[in-house]
């Protein structure tokens, strides 16, 4: 392996060698670049991981821009973002590009996730691993809520207004924790200026600490495939994975085709579809925020949907509202938990029987009806609907370890199976 | 120099100097926690407001802003406080025993005065705004008056009491208010404080 090479680098004369003798340079490139081996057989769903570190850098540069025109004041906050949009030079395209690579961020990251339920990637040695990408979506989630404010319309405090609510159904204490949390006695200036402080400054260096620490694990343990087997298991003579390419040039280059098409799409909606039909930027955001007067229906964006649908589907019981903030905070946490709730000898739906593929069929359909359902106001079928899926949700995380023992198993092959091209 | 290791020596004196510095570390972060509290001119920003009641015609509403909420003054007509207790079956909290109000409004017409209802226009499932739905039948078959939550469906009746199988877990919330003078309400402070 290449951290197990001697390190000669200290020899070479010129400029590499002056830093490489300073800083590990050439070793750190080996272990995550040119010799960090990757499995050979990994498919379409394996763009998503390389896709989400893209946008991360363009919400971090096109962020950092904005920051350049945008005012953090209650009085000032929507007139700047207008000023973005209207008189700063490519303004429009900047703030385009954040509020669409923020839609973008969770598309990627939730296909990322569903990629790694097929093949179960969370399951050992990888428990980690997964924990650090559900901190990442935890952070990710804060940190959109948090950047859905700061442009001051109607949908951004009202919204801003129901999600800190929340934290007033926690018993004794849940008033004093919104009034320190709002700095306020509701939603205001100084808010903002704090969700401005967080959004922009403190959550963003807790992201990129979780994505450096994600990959060193990933790293650390190597990344599963397809077919669900450890490379590292078969090792040719000179110690590298048998079924293993370097990951540069092999695996940039295809991660770059995965870029191109990425971006095409990307830029369709940038440029021709901005708001998302409604769904990346929303209609009553158009109007500065009123503290007066609630929009006629209040729906988060699209990428908190399925959990907002879990928070309406739970009626009050006992004169509080948090049996319903429990469950939706619970419907994350399940995902954390799902290391330990798979039971199955095998990891790849490829080689798992007919239970754990109608399983994950049906948990997709159930997050993508609550997706769904929580955009719809809670009036005629729809609170039922709710109801029905949310139980759904659960059942599939709670029945894990049942039916993932029953079901039954295909043999696994020694080696990733793989069709040379 | 010798030799000897007391380890038993260092092993104490290492957890009293993590205790120290943890005790010290928890008392640095406090003036960062607490700066998140509402500061002296957010708390100047929230003093009781002033409303002037004496043109609201009978059956109207005034909306006036109190600490950034909406606070609804509603000049009941004699029908609508003499329907207030004909729905009770369809109420979760009729008497008002697990909302918050003043205790001079915990009866039928949550007020002092039952012609005039002050209430926050704050829903209590999440926040929201409620609309004021007065007419009969407005909201469906049945309906007595009153307001309807356009967020979630919440429903409640004239006095702000919230109706059942419907998210909001409790009644509006009464502020605390007063009248003082001729035709005036302040909101915010109750009795001797409202002088």
């Amino acid at each position: 392996m290449a951290s197990t090479e001697p390190n000669n680098a200290a020899q070479k004369g010129g400029l590499s060698g002056w830093i490489n003798a300073r800083f590990p340079l050439d070793k750190m490139m080996r272990e995550h670049v040119t010799e960090y081996y990757a499995p050979k057989n990994f498919n379409v769903w394996y763009y998503f991981g390389a896709l989400a570190l893209f946008v991360l850098v363009l919400q971090l540069v096109t962020g950092i821009f904005l920051t350049m025109n945008y005012k953090p004041s209650a009085t000032e906050a929507f007139g700047a973002v207008e000023y973005i949009m209207r008189d700063v030079e490519w303004g429009w395209l900047i703030r385009y590009l954040h509020s669409t690579g923020a839609s973008a961020f969770f598309i990627v990251v939730y296909l990322h996730m569903f990629r790694a339920l097929m093949y179960g990637s969370y399951k050992a040695p990888r428990e980690l691993l997964w924990l650090l990408g559900m901190g990442i979506y935890l952070v990710l989630m804060a940190e959109a809520f948090m950047g859905y404010l700061l442009p001051w319309g109607n949908m951004s405090f009202w919204g801003a207004q129901v999600i800190v609510s929340l934290f007033g159904t926690i018993p004794v204490v849940g008033d004093g924790l919104v009034e320190w949390i709002r700095g306020d006695y509701y939603i205001s200036d100084i808010t903002l200026n704090r969700f401005f402080a967080l959004h922009v400054v403190a959550l963003p260096f807790v992201l990129v600490g979780l994505v450096v620490a994600h990959l060193l694990a990933l790293h650390e343990v190597g990344s599963n495939n397809p077919d669900g087997v450890e490379i590292k298991k078969t090792k040719g003579p000179d110690g590298k994975p048998l079924d293993g390419i370097a990951f540069h040039p092999y695996y940039t280059v295809k991660d770059l085709f995965g870029l191109g098409v990425f971006l095409t799409l990307f830029s369709a909606i940038v440029f021709f579809k901005p708001d998302g039909w409604g769904l990346f930027l929303e209609a009553p955001n158009f109007e500065p925020a009123n503290p007066m007067q609630t929009p006629a229906h209040i729906a988060p964006v699209w990428y908190f949907t399925p959990f907002y649908a879990i928070l309406r589907a739970v009626p009050s019981f006992f004169g509080t509202q948090i049996w319903g903030v429990l469950a939706m905070f619970g419907a994350i946490v399940m995902l954390a938990l799902m290391p330990w709730l798979d039971k199955s000898p095998v990891k790849s739906i490829r080689y798992r029987g007919p239970i754990s593929k109608l399983a994950l069929g049906i948990f997709v359909v159930t997050f993508v009806m609550l997706g769904y359902l929580g955009l719809k106001p809670s009036t005629g079928i729809y609170p039922l609907l709710a109801r029905v899926f949310t139980v759904i949700y659960f059942a599939y995380f709670l029945l894990m370890p049942w039916w993932s023992r029953i079901d039954s198993t295909k043999p696994v092959p020694e080696r990733v199976t793989y069709d040379a091209h | 120099m010798s030799e000897h290791v007391d380890l038993g020596r260092r092993k104490l004196l290492t957890a009293t100097t993590a205790a120290t510095g943890a005790i010290g570390a928890g008392l640095a972060v406090s003036p960062f926690l607490a700066s998140w509290k509402p500061s002296a001119r957010a708390k100047a920003l929230g003093a009781p407001v002033e409303i002037d009641i004496s043109r609201m015609d009978v059956g109207s509403m005034i909306k006036v802003e109190w600490r950034g909420k909406p606070v609804w003054v509603v000049r009941r007509t004699p029908e609508m406080v003499s329907g207030l207790g004909t729905h009770d079956p369809l109420l979760l909290d009729p008497a008002s025993d697990g909302s918050k109000q003043p205790e001079f409004a915990k009866n039928p017409a949550r007020a002092q005065k039952p012609e005039y209802f002050v209430v926050l226009g704050v829903c209590t499932h999440l926040g929201c705004a409620p609309i004021s739905k007065f007419a009969v039948g407005e909201v469906e078959a049945g309906w007595p008056g009153g307001f309807y939550c356009p967020c979630h469906g919440s429903k409640f009746d004239l006095s702000g009491r919230v109706y059942k199988g419907v998210p909001a877990p409790k009644n509006l919330e009464v502020p605390p208010y007063a009248f003082v003078g001729d035709g005036k309400i302040v909101v915010g402070a109750e009795g001797a404080q409202a002088a």
